[in-house]
C-alpha cells in the first residue's frame, strides 16, 4: 500500500524528470582507467544518486533497508562496473542478494521495482568481435547477461540492453574513452528528461549501438 | 621608570587600535603597525626622537624571524636552494647597484656617494615582506621561495658592505659636521677589530662551526634536560637564551647576527624540540617585529616631506620602479610563472631596513651628507609604507585567477593533508604505523621526552611538546591539518583539547580515544567527530575467537560480530540523547558510569541484546517462503 502511494506521489512530481539511481561498483579504483573517469564525470549530472557501493560498503554489510529506500525513490536503476568473469564484480552481487528480498522485489506482495528501467553501463576487456558466436567468447553479451535480464523480468522491471565499452583496458592508448564518457553523459541526460526510445532501445544489442537514431527531440 | 611605562603603553596601545582595524580591512598587520606608527609620531606628536633607539632594539625581531625562518628550513632544503640564493641574490643585489648608483651620478658628483645610495637601495626588507609572505601563507610557493632567497642574499651581503663603506669617505664632507668615525651605532664591542686578515678569518670561521655543532650536539642533552623539568617558562628562557646568545657571538666577530641565528635556526630544523622553540620565540619575535614597524612609521620626518613632496615622492616611485624591473627581469630569467614573477616584483620592490643601518653608517663615515640622507631617509621609509599595498595589488590580480587553479591543487593538498596525532604510547603509537605505512604525513606529539627519544630513533617524525598547548598546536601546523588524533591517556587533558581545537579549528576533523562510554559522551559533548571506545574492538576479537571456538560456522560468527557491533552503536547513540538533554546527569560523571555498570541495568541489556542480536544477524539471504513458485505459476 505504501510502496504504490509513494510510487504515485513520486510520478506526479517527476513527470518529465526521471530520477536515476547508479549503483557503482569497482573494487581497485587505483587501477582503473575507464570506470572511474567514467564514474565521476557521472557524479557531475545534476539530479543523478550516484552511490559508489564499495565506498559506502567497504565490508560488503550492505544496509538492506537504505537500499531498498533509495530503489523506492528512483524511476531507473543503473549498475555501472567492469565486466568481471561475465558478471558483475561480487559486490553487486551481494547487493542483489541481499536488497531484493521475497516480498519487496518480487512474490505476490514484491511489486516495488513494478515499472522501473533496468541497464548496465559495463567495460570489457574482450574486443567486440570476440563476443558473438563465432568469436572467442562465443556468447553475446546479452545472452551472457541474461541473468540479470531475468533479474529484471522477475521483479517487474524493463531491462534494457547494456551501454558498452569494448577492448576497455587500450580505450585511453586508443583515445576511446573520452567519446565514451562523452556519450554517456548525453544518453544519461535524454533519459532524464525522457528522451529515450524506451521500445526501440529493448532489442538493440547495445545502448550505444545508434544514439542519436535513439534520442528524440522531444519527450512524447 | 613611569616615562618607560608610559611609552610602552603609548606603543601597545597604537598597535591593539591600528592592527586589528587594519587587518578587518584586508590592509594586513605590517601596514597596520605603520599606520600606528604615523598616527603616534609625526602626527600627534606623542614619541619624539627616542624612536631611533627603539628601533635598533627592535631590529632584533628580524634576528628572531631568521631564526624562526631557518627553523622551517631543513638543511637539505637550504642546499637545494643554493642555486637561486647566489644567482638570484647575488644578480639582484649587483643588478641594482649598477643601476641605482648610475641614476644617482645625475645628481651628485661624487661617485661614493653614489656608489652608497645604490648600495643602500638594493636592499629590500626582510621584516615587512618575510612577515607577509608568512601571513598571507605564501611563503611556500615558488614566489615566495624566490623571495626569501634574495632577503637572505642580501641579509649576508650587508656585511661586506658595511666593510666597504668606510673606505668611500669623502673628507670634505667632515667639514658638514657630521663626527667622523664616532660609529656610534656599531661601536660595540669587537674581538677582531684589530686582528689580521687570515686570523680573523679564522675566527669566524670557528664561530659558525661553533654554531652548528653546538646546536647539532649540545642543544639536544640540554633541553632534554630542561624539558624533564617540566617547567614552561624556564624552557622559553633557555630558548631566549639561545637566539640572544648566537646573536651575541655574531656580533662579537663582526658577523651578522641574523645571519648567525638563521643557521642556528637551520641546524635545529629536525630536532624534536623544534615547534616547542618556535611556540616559545614567536611572541617575542611578533611583538619586536610590531614595534620594529611601529618606528618606522613614527620615524618619517613630515617636515621635509611637506617641502619638496614632489621630489621625494618621485625618487621613492622611480627607486621601486628600477627595482621592480631588476626584478620582474631576473623573475623571467629564473623562469618563475607569471603569478610567483609578480608577487616576487612586486614584494621585493621597497628598499627596507637594513637600508637605514648603511645610510647611519654611511653619514658617520663622512660618506653621504646630511642633508641629502634626509631624503634618502625619507625615500626607504615611503617605500616600505607603500609595500603593503603592492601586496594588495597583487592579491587582486590573482584573487580570481587563484581560485580557478586551487580546484586543480586542492586535489593535491587533499592527499597531503597531515594528520597530527598527540599522544603515542601503545595506542598512539599503531595509528602512527598505519598511517605513515600508507604515505600519510603524520605529526607526532608527546610530552614524554623519553618516548620521543626512542621513536626518533626508529625514524618517526615526532616533537615534545604539551599537546594541549594551543600555542604548540600552532607550531605543528593545526590550521592546515586536515585531522587531529587524540591518543593520549588523560581523560580529562583529552577532553579540554578536543574543545579547544573544535572551538578554534573547526575545519580539522577530530578523533579521539574514548576510555569508556562515559568518556565518550563527554568527548561528544565537546564536540569531537568521531570517538572509538579504545577496548572495544579487542574485546570483540576475543567474543568472536570463543565464538568460533564453541564450533559456530566462521561465516556465522562473522554476522553476529557485526549484528553486535552495529546493536551497540545504535544503543550508544538513543542513550546519548537521553543523556545529552540531561543537563544534571551530563554533569555528573560518575553517576553515569555507575548507571551503565550497575547491575539491574545490565540484565536489561543482556534480554535486548539477545532478541535484536536474533533479529538483525537473520535479516540477510533470506530465502523466499516454500511454497512460493505457485506465486508465479498461479495467474
Ligand atoms: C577479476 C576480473 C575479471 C575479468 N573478467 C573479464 C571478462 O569476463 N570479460 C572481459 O571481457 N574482461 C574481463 N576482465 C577485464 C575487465 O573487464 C577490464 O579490466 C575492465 O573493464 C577495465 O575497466 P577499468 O579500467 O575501469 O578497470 C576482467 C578483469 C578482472 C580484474
Amino acid at each position: 500500500m505504501t510502496t504504490s502511494d509513494r510510487m504515485d506521489t513520486l510520478k506526479s512530481i517527476s513527470k518529465d524528470f526521471k530520477r536515476i539511481l547508479i549503483l557503482f561498483a569497482h573494487p581497485s579504483i587505483n587501477r582503473s582507467e575507464v570506470n572511474w573517469p567514467l564514474a565521476q564525470a557521472t557524479r557531475q549530472i545534476p539530479g543523478i544518486t550516484f552511490v559508489d557501493l564499495y565506498a559506502e560498503y567497504p565490508t560488503l554489510d550492505i544496509n538492506v533497508d537504505r537500499e531498498q529506500q533509495r530503489l523506492l525513490d528512483h524511476d531507473i536503476i543503473v549498475f555501472m562496473h567492469p565486466l568481471y568473469w561475465y558478471s558483475t564484480p561480487s559486490i553487486l552481487k551481494e547487493w542483489q542478494d541481499l536488497v531484493l528480498e521475497h516480498g519487496f522485489a518480487y512474490g505476490h506482495e514484491g511489486t516495488a521495482l513494478h515499472g522501473k528501467v533496468f541497464f548496465n553501463v559495463i567495460s570489457m576487456g574482450g574486443p567486440e568481435e570476440a563476443y558473438s558466436s563465432e568469436g572467442f567468447q562465443h556468447f553475446t553479451i546479452r545472452e551472457l547477461l541474461h541473468p540479470l535480464e531475468q533479474m529484471a523480468a522477475l521483479c517487474g522491471m524493463l531491462y534494457l540492453p547494456p551501454f558498452t565499452l569494448f577492448s576497455a583496458r587500450l580505450a585511453v592508448e586508443e583515445q576511446r574513452l573520452q567519446d565514451h564518457i562523452d556519450n554517456w553523459v548525453i544518453f544519461v541526460k535524454a533519459l532524464q528528461h525522457d528522451q529515450v526510445d524506451i521500445i526501440k532501445a529493448q532489442s538493440l544489442p547495445k545502448l550505444n549501438q545508434d544514439l542519436s537514431g535513439l534520442i528524440q527531440g522531444e519527450s512524447s | 621608570m613611569s616615562s618607560i611605562l608610559f611609552q610602552a603603553f603609548i606603543y601597545l596601545c597604537a598597535a591593539v587600535i591600528a592592527v586589528p582595524i587594519a587587518k578587518r580591512l584586508g590592509l594586513g598587520s605590517v601596514l597596520g603597525y605603520l599606520i600606528a606608527g604615523i598616527i603616534i609620531g609625526p602626527v600627534i606628536g606623542l614619541v619624539g626622537t627616542e624612536t631611533q633607539e627603539i628601533q635598533h632594539f627592535a631590529e632584533f625581531g628580524v634576528v628572531m624571524m631568521l631564526f624562526l625562518v631557518g627553523l622551517e628550513l631543513e638543511p637539505k632544503l637550504l642546499w637545494e636552494m643554493r642555486n637561486r640564493l647566489i644567482g638570484l641574490g647575488g644578480l639582484q643585489v649587483l643588478l641594482t647597484v649598477l643601476l641605482i648608483t648610475g641614476g644617482a651620478l645625475i645628481f651628485t658628483v661624487n661617485w661614493q656617494t653614489a656608489l652608497a645610495i645604490g648600495l643602500i637601495f638594493s636592499l629590500s626588507s626582510t621584516a615587512i615582506v618575510l612577515q607577509t609572505l608568512n601571513e598571507k601563507g605564501l611563503i611556500k610557493t615558488d614566489g615566495g621561495r624566490s623571495g626569501f632567497s634574495v632577503l637572505l642574499f642580501q641579509d649576508i651581503a650587508v656585511i661586506p658592505m658595511l666593510a666597504l663603506i668606510p673606505l668611500l669617505a669623502i673628507p670634505e664632507l667632515g667639514a658638514m659636521g657630521a663626527e667622523p668615525h664616532s660609529g656610534a651605532d656599531h661601536a660595540h664591542l669587537s674581538l677582531v677589530k684589530d686582528l689580521p686578515g687570515w686570523a680573523y678569518t679564522l675566527v669566524v670561521l670557528a664561530a659558525v662551526a661553533f654554531v652548528v655543532l653546538a646546536g647539532h650536539f649540545l642543544s639536544r642533552p640540554l633541553f632534554r634536560f630542561i624539558a624533564a623539568s617540566r617547567l614552561r617558562e624556564v624552557f622559553t628562557a633557555s630558548a631566549l637564551m639561545l637566539v640572544i646568545g648566537i646573536a651575541l657571538l655574531m656580533t662579537l666577530v663582526d658577523l651578522s647576527p641574523a645571519l648567525g641565528t638563521f643557521l642556528a635556526g637551520v641546524v635545529l630544523a629536525n630536532s624534536e624540540f623544534r615547534h616547542e622553540l618556535e611556540s616559545d620565540i614567536e611572541p617575542f619575535k611578533g611583538i619586536l617585529l610590531g614595534l620594529f614597524f611601529i618606528t618606522v612609521g613614527a620615524g618619517i620626518d613630515f617636515q621635509v616631506l611637506s617641502d619638496q613632496p614632489g621630489l621625494i615622492l618621485g625618487l621613492t616611485l622611480t627607486v621601486m620602479l628600477v627595482k621592480g624591473i631588476v626584478l620582474w627581469f631576473l623573475a623571467k630569467l629564473f623562469r618563475l610563472n607569471s603569478k610567483d614573477g609578480w608577487l616576487f616584483t612586486l614584494g621585493l620592490a621597497q628598499a627596507g631596513e637594513f637600508g637605514f643601518v648603511l645610510l647611519s653608517f654611511s653619514i658617520q663615515n663622512q660618506v653621504i651628507p646630511i642633508e641629502l640622507s634626509k631624503i634618502l631617509s625619507l625615500v626607504v621609509a615611503l617605500s616600505m609604507l607603500i609595500t603593503p599595498a603592492l601586496f594588495i595589488l597583487y592579491d587582486q590580480l590573482f584573487m580570481r585567477r587563484g581560485a580557478d587553479e586551487s580546484s586543480a591543487e586542492s586535489d593535491q593538498i587533499d592527499e597531503q593533508g597531515s594528520v597530527i596525532i598527540a599522544g603515542v604510547g601503545r595506542f598512539g603509537q599503531i595509528i602512527n604505523r598505519l598511517l605513515v605505512a600508507s604515505d600519510i604525513k603524520t605529526i607526532v606529539l608527546d610530552h614524554e621526552p623519553n618516548m620521543i627519544d626512542t621513536l626518533r630513533k626508529f625514524g618517526v617524525q615526532s616533537y615534545y611538546g604539551d599537546a594541549s598547548r594551543p600555542d604548540l598546536l600552532h607550531a605543528a601546523g593545526i590550521e592546515s591539518a586536515k585531522i587531529f588524533i587524540v591518543a593520549i591517556d588523560d581523560r580529562d587533558r583529552a577532553i579540554e583539547m578536543v574543545e579547544h581545537v573544535k572551538r578554534h579549528h573547526p575545519h580539522v576533523f577530530v578523533i579521539a580515544r574514548a576510555f569508556d562510554v562515559g568518556h565518550l559522551y563527554l568527548l561528544k559533548k565537546a564536540g569531537v567527530d568521531l570517538a572509538i571506545r579504545e577496548v572495544f574492538e579487542g574485546s570483540l576479537e576475543v567474543g568472536r575467537a570463543a565464538l568460533k571456538t564453541l564450533g559456530i560456522h566462521p561465516f556465522r560468527v562473522e554476522q553476529m560480530v557485526k549484528a553486535f557491533r552495529l546493536h551497540d552503536f545504535s544503543g550508544l547513540d538513543e542513550l546519548y540523547d537521553l543523556w545529552d538533554e540531561n543537563e544534571a546527569m551530563a554533569k555528573n560523571r560518575a553517576y553515569l558510569a555507575r548507571a551503565r555498570e550497575h547491575g539491574d541495568t545490565l540484565r536489561d541489556l543482556l534480554d535486548k541484546d539477545r532478541m535484536e542480536l536474533h533479529d538483525r544477524s537473520e535479516r540477510g539471504w533470506t530465502p523466499p517462503p516454500k511454497n512460493y513458485v505457485k506465486e508465479f505459476t498461479e495467474d
